[in-house]
């Protein structure tokens, strides 16, 4: 579905992506995940088809972007980040005007628009001005015009950054139940519960560089350990500093993160960890011991924590 | 990545209709009555009224049998201008900065030249509406020579129209603040509505105003406007007036093209 070799993009001086190798196939949902300017959106608009390419190969099924765009974009669907609804447009009529883009009969897209506004669960809203909306269902909407082309691959870059939970849980279910469907998704993220949750495949981001790429399973088994125990020490306790605490702890695990505010000690067994602290007479304030998630996984590879 | 493949720029601007239709919808009740009433109140204060007090003279005024019959059709073809710009500003801008319209269609096969196609077609069915409920309503004023000239004259007021959408347009795509439409209304749009021949003849502007005042874009549409009005046509100016807003036209479509697809596809 989308294939690129050595992928760069150049604004001026700057470049966003260095020189980036992906490779998605029919049917999977696949992650870019990484922190805020790491190359995420600036890949995505080069496979939208709405950014030249600055040096390397890209194919979007099949096609050159710089040759085939508007074909490229007649069977993608595009959900951005910012939301680029029409506000003076009531709910119906953005789905409506929107498949009229891509040429669909009118008859047809007015019933495509009843059934993604079913999808969408905003078939009492259809009259409704999409201000009045709040921003799980401008969304949903989005969403919901992304699909009115029946695209082959939907893109979607940070798909549920600044909804509350219950909203993005929402559209988790609505985004499974796309991909169950046989829809290719890609999405960006910076949220790891987004990418564990959607991702069959997904590659790590940072500063316009590929640093890790699996299934978020295999990048937790390949670079963390089974289990992380946190330790949040109070503030001058013991005397010490969290360096000179960590360098005390340093043998109870494979590897210790030191973070402002806590310890993550890596080990495949937490409570041993937490036990042996205690043994060695340090009291921490607070002990969380849980399974290493794609965020250690992150702050292995990149040494940084992802804003969250 | 301007590319067209597989999309005719036809075809592009057809599949805009029902967005701009439902744009003109949302507008049109508004925008009716003031093309009626606007037209109605200028005709009546500058050209009968004030209209009153100047002499009739065809000689000095390029044929015209009356102040009125000299006046109304310069101000159709300014009021043209002015439609023009008024849609090809403001929405611009809204469409790239704030509502991000131009994004969302982008995203689909629509490409940049689609887009400024789309827009400026509905400019030129904005112009039509306009300055045929215009030149409607001085019907009753019995300004026009002939029948037919009123025709060439509205054609006149689209071409000017047109060419001044397509040169703004080509602006606001590549303004990244609105105060620059400030400097163009004061300083653009302002003094060629003032000087451009729609109030007096340009030759009262001494030898070297009118030379310039015949430079401008507007007067090459007054200048067509008045000439099929009157019937004082000129078929050799008429050729270089018609000559001169097509040049420009064409000019601005380019410039309009190209600052819209440098600035959508970064």
């Amino acid at each position: 579905m989308i294939r690129a070799v050595g992928l760069r993009k150049s604004f001026g001086d700057f470049e966003a992506v260095k020189g980036i190798d992906v490779d998605v196939r029919r049917g999977e949902a696949f992650g870019f995940l990484g922190p805020n300017g790491a190359g995420k959106s600036s890949t995505m608009r080069m496979i939208a088809a709405v950014s030249p390419v600055s040096g390397g190969e890209l194919r979007i099924l099949g096609m050159d972007p710089a040759v085939d765009g508007p074909a490229i974009r007649g069977r993608l669907g595009v959900c951005p980040q910012e939301d680029t609804l029409d506000n003076e447009l009531n709910v119906h009529d953005n789905l409506y005007i929107y498949g009229r883009y891509f040429g669909i009969p009118k008859g047809e897209v007015k019933a495509r628009v009843e059934e993604l506004l079913e999808f969408v669960q905003l078939t009492d809203k259809a009259k409704a001005k999409v201000d009045d909306l709040s921003g799980g269902m401008k969304r949903r909407l989005t969403i919901a015009r992304s699909l009115v082309n029946r695209p082959d691959l939907l893109l979607l870059d940070e798909p549920t950054t600044g909804l509350d939970p219950q909203a993005r849980h929402v559209l988790w279910d609505r985004l499974f139940r796309l991909k169950q469907s046989g829809v290719t998704l890609v999405i960006t993220t910076h949220y790891m519960d987004e990418a564990e949750q959607l991702c069959d495949r997904l590659v790590v981001m940072d500063k316009g560089l590929i640093v890790a790429e699996g299934s978020p399973l295999t990048l937790i088994r390949e670079h963390s350990t089974r289990e992380v125990a946190e330790l949040r020490f109070g503030v001058g306790e013991h005397d010490q500093s969290h360096q000179a605490l960590a360098e005390r702890l340093a043998d109870l695990g494979e590897r210790i993160e030191v973070l402002p505010d806590r310890l993550l000690v890596y080990s495949d067994d937490g409570e041993e960890v937490v036990a042996k602290t205690h043994e060695r007479g340090l009291q921490p304030v607070a002990v969380l011991v849980r399974r290493s998630t794609l965020k250690d996984v992150f702050l292995r590879l990149t040494g940084r924590t992802l804003v969250d | 990545m301007a590319s067209t493949s597989g999309l005719s720029l036809l075809e592009g601007v057809g599949r805009q209709y029902d967005y701009w239709l439902t744009v003109y919808k949302r507008t049109w009740r508004g925008s009716i009555v003031s093309s009626f009433v606007a037209p109605l109140f200028t005709v009546v204060a500058m050209g009968v009224v004030l209209g009153g007090f100047i002499e009739g003279d065809p000689a000095e005024l390029e044929g015209a049998t009356s102040y009125l019959a000299f006046i109304v059709p310069g101000l159709v073809a300014a009021h043209a201008m002015q439609t023009a710009v008024g849609e090809t500003t403001y929405p611009v801008m809204g469409a790239i900065k704030w509502h991000k319209t131009y994004f969302a269609q982008i995203a689909t096969p629509l490409a940049p030249v689609h887009v400024v196609g789309g827009h400026l077609a509905f400019v030129l069915a904005r112009l039509l509406t306009s300055c045929g409920v215009f030149m409607l309503v001085l019907v009753p004023f019995g300004v026009f020579a002939t029948w037919w000239g009123p025709f060439l004259a509205l054609a006149a007021q689209l071409l000017v129209g047109m060419a001044f959408a397509a040169l703004v347009f080509g602006f606001s795509a590549r303004l990244h603040s609105d105060e620059g439409f400030g400097v163009l209304f004061r300083l653009g749009i302002f003094p060629l509505f003032l000087f451009s021949g729609a109030f007096f003849p340009v030759d009262n502007l001494g030898p070297v105003g009118s030379v310039l005042a015949r430079a401008t874009p507007l007067w090459h549409g007054v200048s067509l406007s008045r000439m099929f009005c009157v019937d004082e046509i000129d078929w050799s100016t008429a050729a270089v007036n018609v000559a001169v807003l097509t040049a420009l036209l064409v000019a601005g479509w380019f410039w309009a093209v190209r600052g819209l697809t440098r600035r959508l596809v970064t």
